[in-house]
């Protein structure tokens, strides 16, 4: 019906007149976190492109390299311009692949807890009784612990089931699980509340007047009406599930040091911190703790311009 | 357009008979077994029979919490009866199981809501949600048919085919309600239960759905029930009216008749307080005392505690339905025949 420019021009002209994007300008923190988010974003999904080395590249390794601090300290070399590691592997190379991984890891595992949290949340508010119970039940149980401990405890199990030499090749897939899973819970909890709240309204009973069976109202209504919240939980969740995948590789149960996530790189480093090399642990840690300040600040934001109680 | 419009066929389309729908509300079973306490168990809707004709108003008034919105949902399906029959156009379609073997029958029939703020899904397009019952049910070939109809069903609530695209946080509460009645259209439906379709919005806005739907069941040759507490909304639509008080049906006969001649103290209560030019000057008669809870409800005639013609046998025996002319009452006093004449206190 309208031409694709019109179309953006449109897309446009609703985006800077919404709420949101007013409440955005409002704040230079924001703003910043922003910002910062978007660079992050683009240094880590753009790595293969834009870092200077390939840090995967065994053959392009030198160990003569190994230890080399940044540029500006004595002995710093202009190609390394954080210094390398104990590989002599560029640091900002692997920082770039690090957070390329701790991201996708952090996103995938996001989305895992969602559809995990999302459907159970769903099925047990609209269900309600024993269904609802159950669900419900299981998840209290699983809140009361923390959850890195479920996420060691099923990469403990995958590793069992899986074998040490082929838990490697599924090391992303496992931590994808197994951070998801940890974080089902808040999604289940979020949703059934709504859920309880949108099945009672005359719309969902209009549908069942119409005839629409129990799951198409289920997902064709009440879904649409119940995520608002769930983006906001996802946002902060971002940042969590990053931490906690940087946890998990911390403690050596993540990645393994050939596919180094932000994680792995400061546990790598940590072993040097004594010795006088503190590049290899300070810049992947600070990149970690920025990225998750940033994403934070951002879903705390993001919460507070979609609540109209707050506006 | 051109059906025959004021020929009405007295045929019953809808018959309920002795429906009952209870709930329970009981606290949790660990409560109980702690506290002592029993089940608690409301009798939302205790024994009721009435029938509509086709092409015929009939309207069910009472007090907030009385059952009225309750039979409603019963009769479309959203609850289903503890007990009791509902018989459309001779098929049983009381409990769920045979109600879904006549899917056809559930296409016969529509639901308008009170709420014309929550019966419209927020995250819908207008046209999406008038289509809705048009493209679940596959009444139409393609799209551009269901557009097409979409527009027609628009127009015919007094709204443009345009609005189609707009969402319904862009229209006003009357627009809205025009909104549901179009979607309620959709599928064609013969019989629409409406419940209080009018109670929340402006009076000025009240008339004209309200006009808007009796011009539709001239037009289409609709059968409603009509669900409301506002007597004046009742008398200016309904055919027939049944009074119904704490879950049972007190009162039914024709809209005049009832307004007119009425017998049950509960009626003549209710009717007494509308305000009305004739009683300028003078003192209304409030309706007196609350309802019972219907968690505990009075033996007996549930009306006994607030009626002035009570008496033992009230306070004992639940009256029993008896035909007299144009409807039927349950009450021991017009049985006993110790009612006084309507509006005796009137001429006082």
């Amino acid at each position: 019906m309208m031409l694709p420019t019109a179309r953006v021009i449109e897309f446009w002209r609703k985006t800077s007149d919404s709420d949101i994007y007013w409440s955005f300008t409002r704040s230079k923190l924001v703003m910043l976190s922003a910002l910062i988010t978007l660079i992050f974003f683009i240094g880590a999904f753009g790595a293969p492109w834009l870092a200077p080395h390939n840090p995967f590249d065994l053959a392009s390794l030198e160990l003569s390299d190994a230890f080399k601090p940044p540029v500006w300290e004595d002995g710093g070399d202009a190609k390394y311009l954080l210094g390398t590691d104990d590989q002599g592997r560029d640091l900002l190379s692997t920082i770039m692949y690090g957070s390329r991984i701790s991201l996708m890891v952090g996103f995938l595992a996001v989305i895992f807890a969602m559809g995990v949290g999302i459907t159970l949340g769903l099925v047990a508010g609209y269900l309600g009784g024993a269904v609802d119970s159950f669900i419900m039940r299981v998840a209290d149980v699983q809140l009361s612990f923390p959850a890195i401990l479920i996420a060691l405890l099923v990469d403990g199990v995958s590793r069992g089931i899986l074998g040490e030499a082929r838990h490697s090749d599924f090391a992303e897939a496992v931590l994808v699980v197994a951070i998801g899973l940890s974080y089902w819970v808040q999604y289940a909890r979020t949703v059934r509340g709504s859920v309880l709240v949108e099945k009672s309204k005359e719309y969902v009973q209009a549908a069942r007047v119409i005839g629409l069976p129990g799951p198409l109202i289920a997902i064709r209504h009440v879904l649409p009406n119940v995520l608002g919240p769930v983006l906001v939980i996802a946002t902060i969740n971002l940042a969590l599930a990053i931490i906690t995948e940087a946890t998990l590789s911390f403690l050596g149960v993540g990645l393994p040091p050939t596919e180094p996530s932000l994680g792995t790189l400061i546990r790598i480093g940590n072993d040097f911190l004594f010795s006088g090399e503190w590049w290899i642990t300070i810049f992947p840690g600070a990149v970690l703790a920025i990225l998750v300040l940033a994403v934070n600040l951002l879903g705390d934001w993001l919460r507070d311009a979609l609540n109209p109680k707050l506006r | 357009m051109s059906k025959p419009a004021e020929t009405k066929v007295t045929v019953p389309m809808l018959t309920v008979t002795d429906l009952k729908r209870v709930f329970d509300v009981s606290a949790p079973w660990l409560n109980r077994l702690l506290e002592g306490k029993g089940r608690s168990i409301v009798r939302a809707v205790d024994g009721v029979n009435f029938s509509i004709n086709q092409g015929e108003t009939f309207s069910l008034v009472g007090e907030s919490g009385c059952g009225k919105s309750t039979v409603a949902r019963l009769i479309v399906g959203l609850y289903e009866p503890s007990d009791g029959s509902i018989n459309f156009e001779g098929v049983e379609i009381g409990s769920s199981v045979e109600r879904a073997k006549h899917p056809d029958i559930q296409g016969r029939m529509q639901m308008i809501f009170q709420d014309p703020y929550a019966s419209l899904n927020p995250r819908w397009r207008v046209g999406d949600i008038v289509a809705e019952p048009l493209r679940f049910r596959k009444l139409l070939p393609d799209n551009a048919a269901v557009d097409k109809r979409v527009g027609e069903l628009l127009s015919q609530v007094g709204l443009s085919p345009l609005d189609a695209r707009k969402f319904p946080h862009e229209f006003s509460g009357g627009q809205r309600q025009r909104i549901s009645i179009a979607r309620a259209l959709a599928g064609e439906p013969e019989f629409l239960v409406c419940d209080e379709p009018t109670s929340a919005l402006d009076v000025s806005v009240q008339a004209q759905i309200l006009n808007l739907m009796k011009d539709l069941q001239r037009k289409l040759g609709l059968t409603y029930l009509f669900i409301s507490h506002n007597l004046a909304v009742v008398y200016h639509v309904s055919d027939k009216v049944g009074v119904m008080y704490l879950g049972r049906l007190v009162e039914w006969a024709d809209t005049q008749t009832l307004f007119d001649r009425p017998l049950h103290p509960y009626t003549r209560m209710l009717l007494d307080a509308i305000p009305d030019l004739d009683m300028t000057g003078r003192s209304r008669t409030p309706v007196a005392g609350e309802v019972p809870s219907p968690l505990n409800p009075p033996p007996g005639c549930s009306f006994h505690p607030r009626c002035p013609l009570a008496n033992e046998r009230c306070r004992r025996d639940v009256p029993k339905a008896i035909a007299v002319e144009g409807g039927a009452v349950a009450c021991h006093a017009v049985e006993e025949n110790r009612l006084p004449p309507w509006k005796a206190q009137a001429a006082a």
